[in-house]
């Protein structure tokens, strides 16, 4: 046992004990601690597997950057991996495993691989993988992606809740360290609103590790006094628990609030996490800065940390990683950790400091080694002494933790995510933040301010430069005193040399210092290039820890300054954030709504079975009993509409009502075949071009009134349709007097199909519609029989008589229902999808599988729809283009199998009898196939080079997905009725 | 791309309540124009880098056609005017 919880200190509560598990251990921390200052209060140095070489890792840091200790934190559905035990609030009950290891943390079988380490160089996957291919997906990926394990997602379904909210201020302070603090006050008194958020669990940042006191009191003393100010301004918003992980344009923050992940039972009112998008007009980055490793011959080894990160345990989590701990160190830093360790009483066993001519004073009785440094470590799965270089002459020192000390480096990560460059200061050895505007600021450590006293003042002054930016005026703050300071200084050191063991850069993956020297060699020195080859900086912790010492490396290496190296990008997010936070509420039926025809009900009495169809869920087809396959129920459903009568909802179809003088004008525009004389109370089909001359959409326009028009589009380009009516209307053409809304959810359309339709509409309606007063195209406000207003269209998709009726959307399913009653002495039946699609198909009318984008009105058969006589319309002048005209164009042709037992699906190609299959070869395809029931055999539409002229003609139907080659004959896309006389009866 | 959208008939409002079509400054020609006219038109775009002005619609909103002044590469956003405005100011 060596690391062990001090007896007094800190800012946990020590009367608040608090139940775990580690691996299935059982284990006791305070309230107050992270997951891992209980670990190590529990002396649990090993907390993990590295990723490539399976070595043994320990905790390093005490906050966001940590590299090692990641775990997995709780159980069956709620399981969180890879969390970092760093910045995880303890709570009763917590359950948290390693990750990594096989069969178990301590007996490691991966750890072989570090045997094998001569051969695991950087560039190994891209070398050794490499070939044959085929072995790359089948051999390769799997074993490397069982090997590489970092932590897995549970399958379960996620029973958190998230939601997205957004939050809006005058200046948003990120961190609530010294700078933040004094900054969120200065704003706040000055009346800003202001939003403070810390990403810790508690505010006030490296002030609840500090040991200066200030204006005579313990600084955490003054965070609580500062906290409370705060509080009781109602224009200051804190927010704990939540992460800036995002800058976005226009000074909007992506911000994730931990809302209940520190509770062992959340409630179910809220959720789990939320992501803010913050707008701030003015924001301010007191993000501190982040202590730098030293990278010397086995710096993994558990036990060796950061120094800031053994004061932070001692001073905040009352914790001791180590009885007797070495220092090693390049600048003031490593005394500072010394003196708080001293102050508690824990031993040092030396000050390794990495310059011979430091001044710094070390407490009292501690050795310091001047211009010494550590070459190697020792210990098995824990630290046990090191080994000190100095003057040629080696010595071993026993210690069972140790800090390193490297320097420090602004926290400028937000700063640079907008494309913003980091720019190298050489006086602070570190990169700062380039100047981004006045929409952005940073102060204190993040601006290279590492003095308590000098941290507070900048948090106030640049409070106060934002506040009069914004047009307030602010007196001097008032600024606390501080206690004597030590001035903060270090001299770079990018690499340790005489290293006995590997130096690692990066932790997290396994990147050594001699793997930067390789990439460097094989010609990726480039930052960029590096990181690529050696993933150094790729993993979960983005090279927090590792980026700028693999940057001193490579520009070493190369003689040349970081400055000319520059660092890798920075971007979104500064800490990983979970989908289920970033997909908030938008899932199930959330993302995705369900949206369903006002004849839904009806359906379902009428045990329709539903398709997702885009959001619409519309019923497909109706099943009677005693019908085993859809094709039985389609084929009944289809040839009763042909013999007695049918009711189908076409409900979904977009409707558009157009209003205004220059309606008929405007429609005139809109469509490619003429509407000006279209008379009030008939419907006509048009076609919309786009402007490249390929039709758009197409569907049946009715004139109500002079000044009314009812326009229908599909039910895919509903709200397309709509837009580019929209656009029409006010960007091409503004002087149109015209007005139009959608329409399509208030009314519910009904199509009644069929030889006996006539009988069941008019036993609905008290208008006459009798062939002669009601004829094909008629389309008019009616009444039904009871009072109800509606609007009856003569329109038939089918190809039978048939009617399409509309009544207001709650009116429907009673509607429906009275239809079906009405009409079953004629024997009515519902249809669904699939019978409307072969109905459709017999009659040879088109839909979006024909008119697919490729397709102009004369391909499709429409050709003598162009309106020449229009002097323009939307897409007249480019379907004039050579190319749309020419005559080998593919035209929409029907096909039938030569031999009558055989199929054809949708898909499929066709080619010449005899032909090779090859782009060259190709002469068409099939854009629609069923099964007819009233020919009997499989049927198709399809486009084909200058099909109208092939008829009787046969071609092979080359359907390369099934294998298959079918001899069919081209004919008349209009299989049923061609003569029209059953539509017109 | 801009996170914050003026509208000027609805205020600052999300992007994502946005639909982007694209170049606002193509003006569409007489029908009795050259093909190269109406190639250019219809197919031709130019993705220049600094100042653009494009149509965007406020579909979560007012459903105008509105032009944003922007630049592609600062993602700043300098005007946004009523699409209708525009098509007036080019004799449309």
């Amino acid at each position: 046992m060596t690391a062990y919880r001090l007896s007094a200190g800190g800012l946990v509560d020590r009367a608040t004990s608090l139940n775990f598990t580690f691996d299935g251990q059982s284990m006791k921390g305070l309230a107050g601690d992270t997951l891992a200052s209980a670990l190590l209060a529990n002396d649990q140095m090993l907390v993990g597997r590295s990723f490539k070489y399976h070595r043994p890792r320990g905790i390093v840091t005490a906050g966001a950057s940590e590299p090692n200790a990641l775990m997995t934190i709780g159980s069956g559905a709620r399981t969180d991996p890879n969390t970092k035990a760093t910045v995880a609030e303890l709570y009763a009950g917590l359950e948290a495993r390693s990750q990594n290891s096989w069969p178990s943390l301590k007996y490691d079988v991966g750890a072989l691989n570090g045997l094998l380490s001569p051969f695991l160089s950087a560039g190994f996957y891209y070398k050794t993988f490499m070939w044959p291919a085929a072995f790359w997906e089948k051999v390769y990926e799997p074993i490397i992606r069982k090997a590489a394990g970092l932590g897995r997602a549970v399958l379960e379904r996620d029973p958190e809740a998230y939601e997205k909210c957004w939050a809006h201020c005058d200046l948003l302070v990120v961190g609530s360290g010294p700078a933040g603090l004094m900054a969120a006050l200065t704003a706040g008194r000055a009346g800003l609103r202001v939003i403070l958020v810390d990403e810790g669990f508690r505010h006030g940042g490296s002030l609840l590790s500090e040991t200066t006191p200030i204006d005579g009191e313990p600084a955490a003393a003054f965070v609580d006094k500062a906290l409370s100010e705060l509080a009781t301004l109602p224009n200051v918003t804190l927010m704990a628990r939540t992460t800036v992980f995002g800058w976005y344009d226009d000074n909007v923050f992506g911000a994730l609030e931990r809302v209940q992940k520190h509770l062992a039972v959340p409630s179910s009112k809220l959720p789990a996490e939320r992501v803010w998008r913050i707008a701030a007009k003015r924001a301010l980055l007191a993000t501190g800065a982040e202590e730098r490793p030293l990278v010397f011959g086995g710096n993994d080894r558990p036990g060796v940390m950061m120094a800031g990160a053994l004061s932070t345990y001692a001073n905040r989590y009352g914790v001791a990683a180590g009885k007797l701990v070495a220092l090693f160190t390049n600048g003031s830093a490593g005394y500072r950790t010394a003196a708080d360790l001293a102050a508690h009483g824990i031993d040092i066993a030396a000050i390794i400091d990495s310059r011979a001519d430091s001044t710094e004073v070390a407490p009292f009785g501690t050795r310091v080694i001047r211009g010494g440094s550590i070459v190697d470590t020792k210990g098995r799965s824990r630290l046990s002494g090191i080994t000190v270089e100095r003057s040629g002459f080696e010595e071993r020192i026993d210690c069972d933790a140790m800090g390193m000390s490297g320097g420090f480096s602004p926290v400028i990560h937000l700063a640079c995510q907008r494309g913003a460059k980091p720019v190298w200061s050489e006086t602070l050895k570190a990169f700062v933040a380039p100047d981004v505007g006045a929409g952005l600021r940073l102060a204190g450590s993040a601006a290279g301010l590492y003095a308590l006293a000098a941290c507070l003042k900048d948090g106030a002054d640049k409070a106060r430069t934002i506040a009069s930016d914004l047009g307030l005026l602010t007196s001097a703050a008032h600024l606390p005193a501080v206690g004597e300071e030590t001035t903060a200084s270090f001299t770079a050191l990018w690499y340790v040399p005489g290293a006995r063991s590997k130096a690692f850069v990066d932790f997290q993956n396994d990147v050594h210092a001699k793997d930067l020297g390789l990439a460097l060699r094989e010609g990726f020195g480039h930052v960029e290039h590096a990181k690529r080859y050696t993933t150094n900086g790729m993993a979960t912790d983005q090279g927090k820890l590792s980026n700028v010492n693999a940057v001193g490396i490579l520009a070493g290496m190369q003689g040349v300054s970081p400055a000319e190296l520059g660092t890798t990008t920075f971007r979104p997010f500064y800490t990983p954030v979970p989908f289920g936070a970033l997909a908030g509420t938008s899932r199930d039926e959330h993302a995705a709504p369900k949206r369903v025809s006002p004849l839904h009900g009806w359906a379902a009495r009428n045990k329709a079975v539903f398709i997702e169809s885009g959001l619409w869920y519309r019923s497909s087809w109706f099943p009677r009993a005693g019908e085993k396959t859809w094709r039985e129920s389609v084929d009944r459903e289809v040839l009763n509409v042909r013999e007695n009568v049918g009711l189908c909802d076409v409900s979904t179809l977009g409707k558009i009502e157009v209003f205004g003088p220059d309606a008929a004008e405007f429609l005139n525009r809109l469509y490619c075949n003429p509407f000006l004389k279209l008379p009030v109370g008939k419907a006509r089909y048009g076609l919309m071009l786009r402007e490249d001359g390929m039709v758009y959409d197409d569907g049946t326009t009715s004139r109500l009134s002079d000044e009314h028009f009812l326009v229908t589009t599909t039910t895919a380009l509903a709200g397309g349709v709509m837009s580019h009516m929209e656009y029409c209307a006010q960007v091409l053409w503004p002087e149109l007097k015209v007005r139009f809304c959608s329409v399509s959810d208030q009314w519910a359309q009904m199509a009644i199909a069929g030889p006996k339709s006539r009988l069941v509409v008019q036993a609905l309606v008290e208008d006459d519609v009798s062939n002669a007063a009601f004829p094909f195209l008629a389309a008019k406000a009616v009444t039904l029989k009871g009072g109800l207003k509606g609007r009856l269209f003569r329109i038939s998709f089918s190809g039978e008589l048939a009617y399409e009726l509309a009544v207001p959307a709650g009116y429907g399913e009673a509607v429906a229902d009275k239809v079906m009653d009405v009409g079953r002495m004629h024997g009515i039946c519902a249809y669904g999808l699939e019978a409307l699609n072969v109905l459709r198909i017999e009659k040879g009318h088109v839909t979006h599988a024909e008119l697919d984008g490729r397709v102009t009105p004369d391909d499709a058969g429409f050709g003598r729809m162009l309106s020449s006589q229009k002097a323009d319309f939307i897409g007249k002048r480019l379907s004039t283009r050579f190319g749309l005209t020419a005559a080998d164009r593919m035209q929409m042709v029907g096909l039938k199998p030569v031999e009558k037992d055989k199929d054809i699906r949708a898909g499929a190609h066709l080619l010449r009898e005899g032909a090779k299959p090859s782009t060259l070869n190709d002469q068409g395809y099939v854009s629609s196939a069923c099964y007819s029931p009233v020919l009997g055999q499989f049927i198709a539409l399809g486009f084909l080079k200058s099909g109208r002229e092939r008829y009787g003609e046969k071609v092979v139907v080359w359907d390369r997905l099934r294998g298959e080659e079918t001899l069919a004959e081209i004919c008349n896309p209009v299989f049923v009725d061609p003569a029209n006389t059953k539509l017109n009866s | 791309m801009a996170s914050l959208i003026p509208c000027p008939h609805c205020g600052v409002r999300p992007k994502e309540e946005f639909a982007i079509r694209g170049d606002a400054s193509l003006v569409r020609p007489d029908p009795e124009s050259s093909d190269e006219t109406w190639n250019d038109y219809v197919h031709i775009r130019a993705n220049p880098r600094g100042r653009y002005r494009e149509h965007w619609q406020h579909v979560a909103g007012c459903r105008r056609w509105l032009v944003v002044e922007r630049d592609t590469f600062t993602h700043e956003v300098f005007s946004v005017t009523d699409g209708s405005v525009r098509a007036w100011e080019i004799g449309r």
